[in-house]
């Protein structure tokens, strides 16, 4: 018995002591266990998951069905709804981007120092603040043909009254405009914090050297924005392909179908009132996914690049 | 600075400035500024088509009134605060954990694990969408706010971590080192010398988590449904075909729903904009 | 013979179940119901409310949903944590549903004496020989116009298409549009394609259709259309309907800027609510077009169904035989209620000008047959792949062929 307690006394020693020991390298992994849990449950397996699914026939309830390829068969030959929210997707890629330039502009035009323009720039910066659906509804009700304010000011002009959402050739730039909007107050914050750390002495060097103007900008100006400039343009790019809400709040997709993306489609398909097609789904997610990666790859790859400038 | 300071050039240029100002404010906020009209206008105004010209009468409680008393509109803002404030608690719990552990230590696989959160963050919704759904309904969680709640927190703790561990990177070391040489237990550096340091992160990181989880549609729309467990950006919705074409309420409701992000931005507003440009821009 | 007599036996059996599970309905009964517009949503708040009262034990728990919404929603909420009843809608719109096993078999209740009185509707309820829920209204649609318009202009209610027509063109001399419609939820277009198809070629061919069995580049189909562009081309319909909902198209005819709405008759309640008196509005059939056929109506029954999945299937037997009985009937689907008729036999037709109308166009009228409604008798993807085609078609009708071709493959690989 005695000698029982004692080894066993002896084990806890050892064992604190082992713990002790190896405390610095065991820490960090008692920290990021519940982390890796959530996350790895959460989002890293789902994505494997999703791209299991994609190979099946699925409707969420009954088994699973392999099919092979031809959920991606069907998607790339022969599915017009698909080349419509591919295409859309591309609009919508190229002309957020807008929001990066306009970002800039607004931040250089608040980069003053007057009364009141602390609370000017947090105004602008107030439709970063609401949720896409109230935006999607409030420019929905801006973009009506009748009752529509954007009518109402087209009228002073003399211009005719457009139905923006109702065409299908305008509606998707109608909602990437209003995407637009709380995207470009993001990317003028991001600007005007970055114009904060411009070096003044440079400025003021390249003032004596007889720069201004566009030229100040582009030569003096844009390189020390860089940072701000490259965050900018990642979160504008998941931004433009993560487009759901106002698709979904402003249109539903219509008129036609025109201004389905492939995440509303994607959406549209698995969760439809006729039958859940998750395999389909999966499969336009999984699309969707790989044209994302490529952008996630150029992030890590930069960050990467920093990381070892740093150490 | 630049563009060059206001205050040095003309007399003219000054005054032109200061009056573009609130042109270029109106201008940009046009169609809130709409919304806000819309919403203190009475029901007669849109059926006789009055509806730029200035309200007939001032509706503003009626309107208000009707959001907050004939409408499921406060038990959706109610589900919203107990989805968000749960959501940002765990999130921020969990990340500066990880925050901690990626911005100390170093041990192999460091960078793969923190580059997996970063890269988890920025995947397309749609590729979780099936799997998650199936998860939260083999829980028994699908239509509960525990079930998003559990999403939400397990997906920003990607987006948190990256912050927190870049925030802790610029502490300076040798307080943790100092603390390690006195023979201070790792888990009481984290707790006693880590965590007061980082309490502007963590303020940051809870309003900017907050505006997000707030504003969340896709996965109120995936994971809940009706007004026992969707959040206010769904229950919208709801609450239109309540008062379809009844663009005086619809507004009045539209306005409610964006208001708490707007005041936590506005309260908060030093942090929030540390927050958004700190996070990322190492 | 041999049915009868089990029905009745199971009937008496039933009834007994019912006596004494009467007093002992309780734990918690959970409706989902889409009846979110106004006079709809306090119908079924009201009978939720008496059901409750009526069943001390139990508590009934409502969740009233978006119907649009609904549409998109009822398959996740069947299969993930059901609830124990929910609405739909009767005929092939309810046929995924059964087919994933997601609504239960109530044929036992159908079996019960009291649903003799419902037998009209059975077909529609009925599946491989079984009933998978209970209706609890049906509704004509029609034309609904501006009387006072009318008889400014010296118009009369047309019985042809000539005169239809004519009508037209006389109110669009006058200023005014024809029809208002919104087409952004789609449903509203089928309407339009269910007259003009069934007038055009008859009730079977229609139905024909609708199964799969002729396809969309026929020259029958394509005659359709032919027809109804001649009123699109006539520009009779409001311009912009792409981007309304049918209550957002609702002050069109409201205010007069249109003429006449094809609708279901709970449209009636809301242009009431507009300030629209019975002596400026009014209601006819939708005209003959081909003199050969026989009148089809859309008359589409709405429902309840229990989910499989349901917790306390007794409390929503009980429900749904609350909600069929004939007081019920007769009360929600008053006049001042949701303005439409009762499914039961034994209930009484509300004394309104509308719901009378629509009882006798129903009873001696419609000879040619009964359609649900576009959306409920095509196959749901066919519908809805449909319905997209149709509102293009309103908007631009030069893309026809294209939008005919669409179709026409839709069907070849739904109905496989």
């Amino acid at each position: 018995m005695a000698t029982v307690t004692a080894s066993s006394g002896d084990a806890t020693g050892a064992r604190r002591g082992w713990y002790k020991r190896n405390e610095i390298a065991l820490t960090p992994w008692l920290f990021l266990i519940p982390g890796i849990l959530f996350f790895a449950v959460y989002v890293i397996i789902p994505i494997f998951q999703s791209v299991w699914i994609s190979f099946h026939e699925w409707d969420g309830l009954g088994t699973m069905e392999w099919v092979g390829t031809a959920n991606y068969e069907r998607l790339l030959t022969d599915d017009r709804k698909f080349d419509v929210s591919f295409w859309n997707n591309v609009r919508w890629l190229f002309l957020y981007l807008l929001a990066i330039p306009a970002g800039l502009f607004i931040a250089l035009f608040l980069n003053q120092t007057v009364f009141g323009i602390r609370l000017y720039k947090s105004l602008f910066f107030f439709p970063f603040v609401i949720s896409q659906v109230v935006v999607g509804l409030v420019f929905s009700w801006f973009y009506l043909p009748r009752e529509g304010l954007l009518n109402a000011l087209l009228a002073v002009f003399g211009m005719g009254p457009v139905n923006i959402l109702g065409d299908p050739n305008l509606a998707t730039y109608g909602i990437i405009a209003a995407g637009l909007w709380p995207q470009t107050a993001y990317c003028m914050i991001l600007y005007l914090t970055g114009l904060n750390a411009v070096d003044p002495e440079q400025v003021e060097a390249a003032r004596l050297d007889g720069a201004k103007g566009w030229k100040m900008l582009w030569y003096v100006i844009l390189p020390q924005l860089k940072p701000a400039t490259f965050i900018a343009f990642v979160v504008t790019i998941i931004g433009a392909l993560r487009s759901f809400d106002l698709i979904s709040v402003m249109t539903n997709g219509g008129p036609f179908g025109s201004t389905r993306v492939l995440s509303f489609y994607m959406f549209e398909e698995s969760l439809s009132e006729f039958g859940f097609r998750m395999g389909y789904g999966a499969a336009i997610a999984v699309v969707l996914f790989f044209l994302m990666l490529f952008f996630i790859a150029y992030f890590l790859y930069s960050m990467w690049r920093d990381e070892k400038g740093a150490r | 600075m630049f563009p060059k300071p206001i205050e040095n050039r003309s007399r003219g240029a000054q005054i032109g400035y200061q009056a573009l100002l609130p042109l270029a404010l109106i201008f940009w906020l046009l169609p809130l500024i709409a919304v806000a009209l819309f919403s203190i206008k009475p029901d007669a105004d849109f059926t006789n088509g009055n509806y730029w010209g200035l309200p007939s009468s001032f509706e503003m409680f009626t309107n208000y009134g009707k959001v907050f008393f004939e409408s499921d509109m406060p038990r959706y803002m109610i589900n919203s605060f107990l989805i968000t404030v749960p959501t940002v608690l765990g999130a921020i719990a969990l990340s500066s954990m990880t925050g901690f552990a990626l911005g100390v230590y170093k041990f192999n696989g460091n960078l793969l694990i923190f580059f997996m959160f970063i890269a988890g963050n920025f995947v397309p919704f749609q590729i979780l969408m099936v799997p998650v759904r199936d998860l939260t309904v083999n829980l028994n969680l699908y239509d509960t706010k525990t079930g998003l709640i559990l999403f939400h927190i397990a997906f920003q703790t990607g987006f948190c971590t990256l912050f927190m561990r870049n925030f802790i990177r610029q502490l300076p070391y040798e307080l943790i080192e100092a603390a390690r040489v006195e023979g201070v237990a790792e888990w009481r550096i984290f707790w006693f010398v880590v965590l007061p340091l980082m309490k502007p992160a963590l303020a940051a990181l809870a309003v900017l988590i907050f505006t997000f989880i707030w504003n969340d549609y896709f996965w109120a729309v995936v994971l809940t449904q009706g007004p026992d467990a969707q959040p206010v950006t769904a229950g919208i919705t709801s609450f239109n075909s309540q008062f379809r074409a009844a663009y005086h309420l619809m507004s009045a409701g539209s306005i409610v729903a964006a208001l708490p992000p707007v005041l936590m931005f506005f309260l908060m507003q030093k942090h929030f904009i540390a927050g958004l440009t700190l996070g990322a821009v190492k | 013979m041999n049915r009868t007599l089990k029905a009745s036996v199971l009937g008496v059996a039933a009834l007994g179940l019912m006596s004494t599970s009467a007093l002992a309905l309780e734990g918690t009964l959970r409706i989902i119901s889409d009846m979110s517009n106004p006079a709809p949503r306090a119908v079924m708040e009201g009978l939720a409310a008496e059901f409750d009262e009526m069943h001390p034990d139990l508590t009934v728990e409502l969740e009233i949903v978006d119907r649009e919404a609904w549409k998109t929603q009822i398959r996740n909420a069947l299969s993930a944590n059901p609830p124990d009843v929910v609405n739909w809608y009767a005929a092939n719109r309810m046929l995924p549903y059964v087919n994933a096993g997601l609504f239960m078999d109530v044929s036992d209740l159908w079996d019960e004496p009291e649903f003799a009185a419902l037998a009209s509707t059975e077909g529609a309820m009925t599946i491989d020989g079984k009933q998978w829920g209970v209706p609890y209204t049906y509704y004509q649609w029609g034309v609904y116009y501006r009387e006072d318009i009318f008889n400014e202009l010296g118009l009369s209610e047309p019985a042809t298409w000539e005169e239809e027509l004519a009508n037209c063109q006389a109110i669009l001399d006058s200023g005014r549009k024809c029809y208002t419609i919104g087409t952004k939820f789609l449903w509203t277009a089928g309407g339009w394609f269910d007259y003009i198809n069934s007038r055009t070629n008859g009730y079977d061919f229609h139905i024909a259709l609708a199964r799969g069995e002729v396809e969309w580049t026929d020259p029958r189909v394509r005659q359709t259309f032919e027809n109804w562009r001649q009123l699109i081309d006539m520009g009779a319909f409001i311009d912009d309907h792409q981007t309304y909902s049918w209550q957002e198209a609702l002050p069109f005819i409201l205010e007069g800027e249109a003429t006449a709405y094809l609708m279901g008759n709970f449209a009636v309640a809301a242009m009431r609510d507009g300030g629209l008196d019975d002596s400026m509005l009014d209601f006819y059939q939708f005209p003959v077009i081909n003199p050969n056929v026989d009148f089809a109506e859309d008359a589409p029954t709405d429902t309840f169904h229990i989910a499989s999945g349901a917790q306390n299937v007794e409390a929503a037997k009980e429900f749904l035989r609350f909600v069929t009985s004939p007081d019920v009937q007769t009360r929600i689907n008053g006049g001042d209620a949701l303005g439409q008729l009762p499914v039961n036999a034994n209930s009484s037709v509300a004394d309104d000008e509308f719901i009378q109308q629509g009882f006798e166009m129903l009873s001696n009228n419609a000879g040619g047959g009964i359609m649900q409604f576009f959306d409920r008798d095509f196959p749901a993807e066919m519908a809805s792949v449909g319905m997209e085609g149709l509102q293009e078609f309103m908007v631009f009708p030069d893309n026809l062929d294209d939008i005919l071709e669409r179709l026409e493959d839709a069907r070849q690989r739904i109905y496989e």
